[in-house]
C-alpha cells in the first residue's frame, strides 16, 4: 500500500512536471548569477576547509566540494 | 590516519556551461592542539574548446604534530614530522545540457598512499531551474608504518552521491546533496592506543592498540540555502546531517553572511557549529585489556562539538573588460575553531585515573590566496 502511493506520487509528480514552465525566466537570474550567490565562489578554499573539517571530525560526506588525503592524527 | 574520498565538485546552481577558467594560488596554515600544518595548494581550470574543461591540483601538507594522543599515548612523546602531497586532475565534457566528468586524485606521506577516482554526471531540467547530479568515486589506499616496512594493509572504498540544486525564486536557490561511502580494509591508526585500568594498581592505566571494524558505512544529507537581500549581499544557512554503522550520528549548522563593499571588495562572514556522538567502541578508559573486541580512543571517535566564526576579505586588484577579460582577486580567510570534548581526558601530567580534566583546544586556520580568471 506505501509503496502503491510513493508510486502514485512519483507518477503524478512526473506528469506535473512534464509541463513545467520556468517561473523563473531566464532575464529574471541576474542576481542569481552574481558571484555571491554560488554555493562554492572559491573551489581551492572550499576543498581545503573541507579537507581540514574531514581531518579532525567523524562525519564524511555531502560537503559538495574536493577532498583529498589526510594528514591528519 | 584516515584517507578521505574525493567529492565531486559541486552541482553548478545555473548549469549547462562548463566551469570558469581560472587559476588559483593558496597558501594555508593550520595550528591548533599541538599541531601545525602548513603548506601550498595551485589549481588550475582551462577550456579546451566550447565543451571541454580540463583542470589540474596540486597540494601540499607540511606537518609537525604534538598532537595530544601522540605524546600521551602515542609512540611519539616528542611529535614527528611528515609531509603530505597530492595531486589531481579531471575533465568536464559538455554536451547540451549535460555535464560529464571525471577526476583522478593521488595523495601520499611517508606512510598513507590514496588513490581515488570519481565519475560524475549532471542534467540541467526545467528550463534550468534544476540541475541533478549523481556521482561515483573508488578508493583504493595503502596503509604503512613508519619503522615498520613490512608493514602494509589495504582499505577500498565506494562513495555514491545524488544532488539537486534548484533555483526557487529570483532571490533564492537551494542545494540538496546525498551521499552515502562505504570502507573496507584497515581501518585503524596503526600507531594509536586504548587505554585500561591497571590490574595491579586500580589508579594508573596502561596502554594497548586500537582495534576498529574492518568496515564502516556511513550517510550523509545536507540542505543549503542562499537568499539574495533586497540590496547586493546574500545570506545563506545550510544544514548536514550524519550517521554511520559505527554509531555516530553528527549535526552540522552554518549561517553565513557575504557583504560586497563598494566595486572592489568582498567581505565574508559566517558561523559552523559542529556536534556528534561517540562510536560504539570507543572509550576513554576501558575497564581491562582486551575488554571488546573493536576498541577505539580516537578523539575524532569520542563525543564533542566544534564551532567558531569565519572572516574572508577579497580585494579586486584587477578587472580588465574588453575582448580578453582579465580578474585577479586576493583573499585572506580565518577560521577559529573551538573543540570540547565530553568524553576524552586530557592526560598531560599522567593524572591518576578519576582526575583527568576533559580535553579542549583551540584552532586557527590562515588561508591567503591570488584567482585570476583569464
Amino acid at each position: 500500500m506505501k509503496y502503491r502511493s510513493a508510486l502514485l506520487a512519483a507518477a503524478l509528480l512526473l506528469a506535473g512536471c512534464s509541463g513545467v514552465e520556468p517561473w523563473v525566466k531566464p532575464y529574471e537570474r541576474d542576481r542569481l548569477a552574481d558571484p555571491i550567490m554560488s554555493f562554492d565562489r572559491n573551489p581551492v578554499s572550499q576543498s581545503y576547509i573541507d579537507h581540514v573539517h574531514e581531518a579532525r571530525e567523524g562525519a564524511r560526506g555531502a560537503s559538495g566540494s574536493a577532498g583529498g588525503g589526510c594528514g591528519c592524527n | 590516519m584516515k584517507a578521505l574520498l574525493l567529492v565531486l565538485a559541486s552541482p553548478a546552481a545555473l548549469a549547462g556551461v562548463l566551469p570558469e577558467e581560472r587559476a588559483d594560488t593558496l597558501y594555508h596554515y593550520y595550528d591548533g592542539g599541538g599541531v601545525e600544518i602548513q603548506g601550498p595548494s595551485l589549481l588550475v581550470r582551462k577550456s579546451v574548446g566550447e565543451k571541454v574543461s580540463l583542470s589540474g591540483s596540486y597540494y601540499v601538507d607540511t606537518i609537525s604534530s604534538a598532537s595530544i594522543d601522540v605524546i600521551t599515548t602515542g609512540a611519539s612523546p616528542n611529535g614527528y614530522d611528515e609531509e603530505r602531497t597530492q595531486w589531481g586532475v579531471g575533465a568536464d565534457y559538455l554536451r547540451g545540457d549535460t555535464t560529464m566528468s571525471m577526476g583522478l586524485s593521488s595523495s601520499e606521506e611517508n606512510d598513507y598512499q590514496a588513490d581515488t577516482l570519481n565519475f560524475g554526471i549532471s542534467q540541467d531540467v526545467f528550463g534550468g531551474l534544476t540541475t541533478i547530479s549523481m556521482g561515483y568515486g573508488s578508493g583504493s589506499d595503502t596503509v604503512g608504518k613508519s619503522k615498520d616496512p613490512e608493514f602494509s594493509e589495504d582499505v577500498k572504498r565506494h562513495a555514491y552521491r545524488l544532488g539537486v540544486a534548484q533555483v526557487l525564486t529570483r532571490n533564492l536557490i537551494a542545494n540538496v546533496a546525498y551521499e552515502a561511502i562505504a570502507d573496507e580494509g584497515y581501518l585503524n591508526n596503526p600507531y594509536r592506543q586504548v587505554r585500561y585500568v591497571d590490574p595491579d594498581d586500580p589508579g594508573n592505566w596502561l596502554t594497548q592498540g586500537e582495534v576498529y571494524p574492518e568496515t564502516r558505512a556511513s550517510n550523509a544529507a545536507a540542505i543549503r540555502g542562499k537568499y539574495y537581500l533586497p540590496y547586493r549581499a546574500a545570506v545563506s544557512g545550510e544544514y548536514r546531517f550524519y550517521t554511520d554503522d559505527w554509531g555516530i550520528n553528527a549535526s552540522t549548522f552554518e549561517i553565513g553572511y557575504v557583504q560586497p563593499f563598494r566595486s572592489k571588495w568582498l567581505f565574508d562572514f559566517r558561523y559552523r557549529f559542529y556536534t556528534q556522538t561517540a562510536a560504539d567502541f570507543y572509550s576513554d578508559l576501558f575497564p581491562y585489556a582486551n575488554a571488546q573486541n573493536y576498541m577505539a580512543r580516537d578523539k575524532e571517535l569520542s563525543a564533542y562539538t566544534s564551532q567558531g566564526p569565519h572572516v574572508g576579505v577579497t580585494y579586486t586588484f584587477l578587472d580588465q573588460q574588453g575582448d580578453r577579460p582579465l580578474k585577479s582577486t586576493i583573499n585572506v580567510f580565518v577560521d577559529h575553531y573551538r573543540f570540547n570534548y565530553d568524553n576524552f581526558s586530557d592526560l598531560r601530567g599522567d593524572p591518576l585515573v578519576g582526575d583527568e580534566p576533559l580535553y579542549s583546544f583551540d584552532a586557527n586556520v590562515i588561508q591567503l590566496f591570488v584567482s585570476l580568471w583569464f
